[in-house]
């Protein structure tokens, strides 16, 4: 099973992002980073991927698309996350509809810094979950159950909303995130 | 007549990098009708003038889209320097007028590329980016950023590029010139590429009109819309005349892009040899924009509109962005209409779809 390791297939999602990371992922395609040297390749199926390459803060229309994207994927699978704005939400953390930041969505695993992120920090970012996903192949093979479903990330933008989360319990959650952050950049 | 099935188009799906959704309803092979639904990119961040004085919101402006970045800057700095009644130095001006054409060879640059990945001609996309990295590599060179800039702020120009720095722009560019005519060749005479685009998709003058077209996809009509012949920026100066094409197909708006790639090289030299010495930016105290003031830019991809609203506050009361893309999807419809399914595609990706942009 090392070919998911060596030869890792990715999907690419926009959930709601300012499009500038996203030319960014595609950029780490072209001749210039040419991420197909490792092996690395852009599939439009999430049921051929591994990895899911996801981009922005995520809107309310969108969370059932990535959800549904995410439950496609075979096991093992693992998320990064691109940019500052799928972090935490970034620049658009005080929009009315941002459910702000990936992780609040579906599980993350790497999160990638920068706004716009560099495509040199992209794929730092994809082989760093390289690590994560063999060792999650591991757990998968020595028996234990899949953890990785979206269902225990429910999210309900509207109780967010009024629960007024921006201002009272966030600061927090969005701090974990940024320290989270910040070790994926090391 | 045969029986119509809706078959869903989106909104993740592999040719467009961005979400949107279209409802095709198809006869045998043939789109009789589709429907758009869009939404999937909405952050409402013109909302947020309510938390970002109104000289830090021209960094969340810029974030709009990530293709026209420079485009977006400019445009919500000119409309808030109208409501301020301030003009900003020419050497600024100068400035923007070349990194906004930078960024409109980048933006067709990439379009180009996605059109090639479309019609799955992958080595003619892998050119098209190739050469585009020339392009961003000048940008890094020169703002610090590949695709977000924030170099662009309200009275000018955050820091000056030296003339030195110019010149070596203008020369690698003129460089690249030779590559980018091989590339235009293979578009432009290619066989298996001109039997995906010719005739195909065609919005003629009257319906362009009429539906509002903008940008390449009205030009590519014969329709002579283009803003940039009000005299923004320096265009006035410095002479500018649009392309335009006449048969409306994805062939002509294909045609139209690339000569405004090697367009945009020669305005960029005309503004290089013309750029005066001077300030970069002016000092704006103590002022805060009262008033209503619309601000126009020629963006890549077509008309966009700012317009901004304040009370003599720090916060304005409200921003308004209308963005092309906006206005091609009425146009965009109608060329869908009577199509084949599998054109489908390009057709969506020749009006150069920016999602992001629309919904903002
Ligand atoms: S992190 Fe910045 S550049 Fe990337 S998608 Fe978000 S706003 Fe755009």
């Amino acid at each position: 099973m090392a070919a998911i390791t060596k030869s890792p297939w990715i999907i690419h999602y926009d959930g709601s992002s300012c499009n500038g990371c996203d030319i960014e992922v595609l950029a780490c395609l072209t001749p210039m980073y040419d991420v197909e040297r490792f092996g690395i390749i852009n599939t439009g199926n999430p049921k051929h991927a591994d990895i899911l390459l996801i981009t922005g803060a995520v809107n309310a229309q969108n969370i059932p698309v990535v959800r549904q994207i995410y439950d496609q994927m075979p096991s093992p699978k693992i998320v990064v996350a691109i940019g500052v704005c799928a972090a935490n939400g970034g620049v658009f953390k005080e929009c009315y509809n941002i459910a702000g930041g990936v992780d609040r969505v579906i599980p993350v695993d790497v999160y990638v810094h920068g706004c716009a992120a560099r495509p040199e920090s992209i794929i730092d970012g994809v082989v760093k979950g390289l690590g994560v996903l063999a060792e999650k192949q591991a757990a998968l093979a020595s028996g234990e159950t899949d953890p990785d479903v979206s269902g225990a990330y429910l999210f309900d933008p509207v109780s967010y909303a009024e629960k007024g989360d921006i201002e009272n319990g966030d600061a927090e959650g969005a701090k974990d995130r940024s320290e989270a952050e910040e070790e994926a950049a090391k | 007549m045969s029986k119509r099935t809706v078959i869903p188009f989106g909104p993740q799906h592999p040719v467009l990098p961005e979400p949107i959704h279209l409802d095709l309803v198809i006869e045998d092979e043939t789109v009789v009708e589709a429907i758009p639904s869009i939404g999937y990119i909405h952050r409402g961040l013109e909302k947020l003038v309510d938390k970002n004085e109104w000289p830090e919101m021209v960094y969340v402006i810029e974030r709009i889209c990530g293709i026209c970045s420079f485009g977006h800057g400019w445009g919500y700095c000119k409309t808030i320097e109208g409501n301020l009644g301030v003009s900003v130095p020419p050497r600024a001006e100068y400035l923007r007028t070349i990194l906004h054409e930078l960024g409109r060879m980048h933006s067709h640059l990439l379009w180009l590329g996605c059109l090639a990945d479309g019609f799955g001609f992958e080595s003619l996309f892998m050119h098209s980016w190739r050469l585009r990295e020339t392009v961003l590599d000048l940008f890094e060179e020169t703002t610090g950023g590949r695709v977000i800039f924030s170099i662009c702020k309200v009275g000018g120009m955050r820091k000056d590029i030296p003339n030195e720095m110019l010149k070596k722009m203008e020369e690698t560019l003129r460089g690249i010139e030779g590559e980018l005519h091989e590339l235009a060749d293979v578009f432009l005479d290619d066989d298996t590429v001109k039997s995906r685009l010719v005739g195909v998709g065609v919005l003629t003058k009257e319906e362009a009109f009429e539906l509002g077209a903008v940008g390449p996809m009205a030009r590519a009509s014969g329709v002579n819309n283009d803003v940039r012949l009000d005299g923004h920026g320096v265009y006035g100066e410095i002479g500018f005349e649009p392309c335009l094409e006449e048969t409306g197909d994805s062939y002509a708006r294909c045609k139209v892009r690339i000569r405004e790639v090697f367009q945009s090289i020669d305005l960029i030299a005309k503004c290089v040899s013309m750029i005066p010495d001077g300030d970069v930016a002016i000092e704006i105290k103590g002022q805060n924009p009262a008033g209503e003031f619309v601000g126009r830019i020629e963006q890549p991809r077509g008309e966009a509109y700012y317009y901004s609203k304040g009370s003599g506050q720090k916060f304005l009361d409200r921003i308004r962005v209308r963005t092309p893309t906006n206005a091609n999807v009425p146009p965009l419809v109608k060329i869908l209409q009577g199509c084949e399914l599998a054109d489908v595609p390009i057709l969506v990706l020749t009006i150069d779809p920016c999602i992001s942009c629309t919904e903002r």
